[in-house]
């Protein structure tokens, strides 16, 4: 952990300096198309390098708001991350403190029976569950977007170790009051577990936010798009649509609340990361 | 709780009731969880298993049952055998990058300086982005002749690359912008096993002189090989479930080059419709996902033991 002092030996100077060429590199293509996305449409089909001189204009963003359905998708993709995040920290906080502190029979064969469920990929069961969804009707709808992510183990998983960690006894003084195991849980386990629902909440929204595979199948009408799907659809036939600027203008549109978004919580994302590969 | 329910249980019928309710009150915890897990995951998981032994067609809705004749025909479908090849392919492209990328770039930025956590946050960027944003940029980035690449080889003197339409290349102009896209998992899992990694080792270390890359090999590596395990198979998983990424960068051309597994379930389920079809394709891409993972757990674990 030396800081950058003229002591520190040559090598690993230079790889620090050789990570900095690199992270250029990583922002290369986002600045480019921040500026493509300023271009006028009819300047960029001389070329794109016309980016580095003016005109700029605003054009492809005015367009955007004005013709497109993005105000829509991106509602879309922020009712069912909201709903499908706070619905999954309901369910595994219950699930993962039933597995880690209540004693009821068959606990240890179900846990590892749920765990199994770690290994599943959706891929594996995505054909059978598009089926059941078309028996039920859910197809196009906010409740067969969210639904399929609700059976995933991970967050139960998470919260069961977190749970589990937590020194017994607070819960045990409760206990001896004759507080209901409800009420232990919600007055003093919940509030303990804060770090842990961040990290859970981070994941899922994030997992919501940028699933394509589930809502490429099942919202098929347009204005049942998330915000993923509906960029997919726009840039199918990329050489002969709008333009360059009003596609790049969508990227920027689309990409960067996250990243803002990213930007004011970096801390707690990053922490969720790295935390969640030590467990 | 063994002992609440012995009190409870001496205190006649109500308390009996009550040891009763907390003898099965964890089951009510886990119970909502448990309905959504068997009704979303595992019976599905079921009848995908059943489905694959059937011809079954998703537009007429006929199906009967036909034995092993899906998994007899994908053996013999050119386009499937292909896919899987792709697939491996892919991953043999990007899981090495990842771990060795990943590394190398965790242990230059394992440091307490400003620089570092602004550039710890830069590489971890991307991987917010939707895959669609991701693809938009880079389309434009490969874009023939006008590309940023194509650009850059021309004024080059190599001329146009259009590396999404070359055979050879498009698979690994994929990997790259995969590679672009989540580098950032790797290098915070690499880095939270770094800060774990007791200072005064290398404190001896460096009073023996010994150079930095022989503290890296003798010291830092072996400190950490369990993460480096375990980010292999993490990367394994995901890259052999590779979709988005050549669904919108390639469609799976040029000449089936870039068509992966799950591409392949996909067109098969639901613009074929050959449901039977798709579902044994998704049996034989989750077995080999299996082994490939056990594989290298039983591959990495054997030099550590001996």
């Amino acid at each position: 952990m030396a800081k950058l002092d003229p002591q520190e030996p040559v090598f690993s100077r230079l790889s620090y300096w050789l990570v900095i060429a690199l992270s250029l590199c990583w922002l290369i293509p986002l600045f480019w198309v921040l500026g493509l996305s300023f271009k006028p449409n009819e300047e960029l089909s001389y070329g794109l390098g016309t980016v580095f001189r003016a005109p700029y204009t605003l054009d492809n963003y005015s367009d955007l708001i004005r013709s497109s359905q993005l105000g829509r998708w991106i509602l879309n993709s922020v009712v069912v991350s909201i709903i499908q995040t706070v619905l999954v920290l309901i369910i595994c906080s219950i699930a993962g403190y039933g597995f880690a502190r209540l004693e009821f029979p068959g606990r240890r064969a179900l846990f590892v029976f749920v765990l199994i469920g770690l290994a599943i990929p959706r891929q594996a069961i995505i054909i059978p569950l598009h089926a059941m969804f078309v028996d039920l009707d859910l197809h196009n709808t906010y409740t067969g977007l969210i639904l399929p992510h609700l059976g995933t183990p991970f967050g139960v998983f998470l919260m069961a170790s977190y749970f589990r960690a937590l020194p017994r006894e607070l819960e045990e003084a409760a206990a001896l009051d004759n507080a209901s195991r409800w009420k232990i849980f919600l007055t003093i386990a919940l509030p303990l577990s804060v770090p842990a629902q961040i990290t859970l909440a981070i994941f899922t929204f994030l997992d919501a936010w940028n699933d394509y595979l589930w809502p490429l199948i099942s919202a098929t009408r347009p204005e049942m798009y998330t915000l993923t799907i509906g960029l997919a659809a726009t840039q199918t036939n990329f050489d002969q649509s709008e333009g360059i600027g009003y596609l790049m203008a969508q990227a920027v549109f689309a990409g960067l609340p996250m990243l803002i978004l990213y930007l004011i919580f970096q801390k707690y994302v990053l922490r969720a990361v790295a935390g969640a590969g030590g467990r | 709780m063994t002992t609440l329910v012995g009190v409870d249980a001496a205190r006649g019928r109500r308390a009996a009731r009550a040891g009763w309710w907390s003898r099965w009150a964890g089951l009510a915890f886990v119970a909502p969880f448990l309905v959504l897990y068997l009704w979303l995951m595992i019976y599905p998981l079921v009848s995908g298993v059943i489905m694959s032994f059937q011809y079954k067609d998703l537009l007429s809705g006929t199906s009967e049952f036909v034995g092993f004749w899906n998994y007899e025909d994908l053996s013999i479908d050119p386009i499937f055998i292909g896919s899987i090849f792709n697939t491996l392919r892919f991953v043999i492209l990007t899981v090495p990058a990842f771990v060795v990328l990943g590394l190398l770039i965790a242990l230059a930025l394992n440091r307490p300086t400003r620089g570092a956590a602004i550039m710890r946050t830069l590489f971890f960027g991307p991987h917010v982005l939707s895959v669609t944003v991701v693809t938009l940029i880079w389309k434009t980035v490969y874009l023939p002749n006008v590309g940023m690449i194509d650009a850059g080889s021309t004024a080059l003197g190599l001329g146009p690359l259009s590396i999404l339409l070359n055979p050879d290349w498009a698979l690994a102009a994929v990997a790259l912008v995969t590679v672009w896209w989540s580098i950032g998992l790797p290098m915070m899992l690499f880095l939270a096993a770094l800060q774990q990694v007791p200072q005064d080792i290398y404190e001896a270390a460096r009073l023996d002189s010994a150079s930095p890359l022989r503290i890296l090999w003798t010291i830092t590596i072996p400190s950490i090989s369990k993460m480096i395990v375990l980010v292999a198979v993490i990367e394994v998983v995901l890259q052999f479930q590779v979709f988005g990424q050549v669904n919108l960068l390639t469609g799976g051309g040029p000449n089936n080059t870039t068509r992966s597994m799950v591409m392949f379930i996909y067109q098969a389920g639901f613009q074929q419709w050959q449901a039977g079809y798709a579902a044994a394709a998704s049996q034989i891409l989750f077995a080999i996902m299996l082994v490939a993972a056990g594989l290298q757990f039983w591959v990495s674990r054997k030099p550590a033991e001996s």
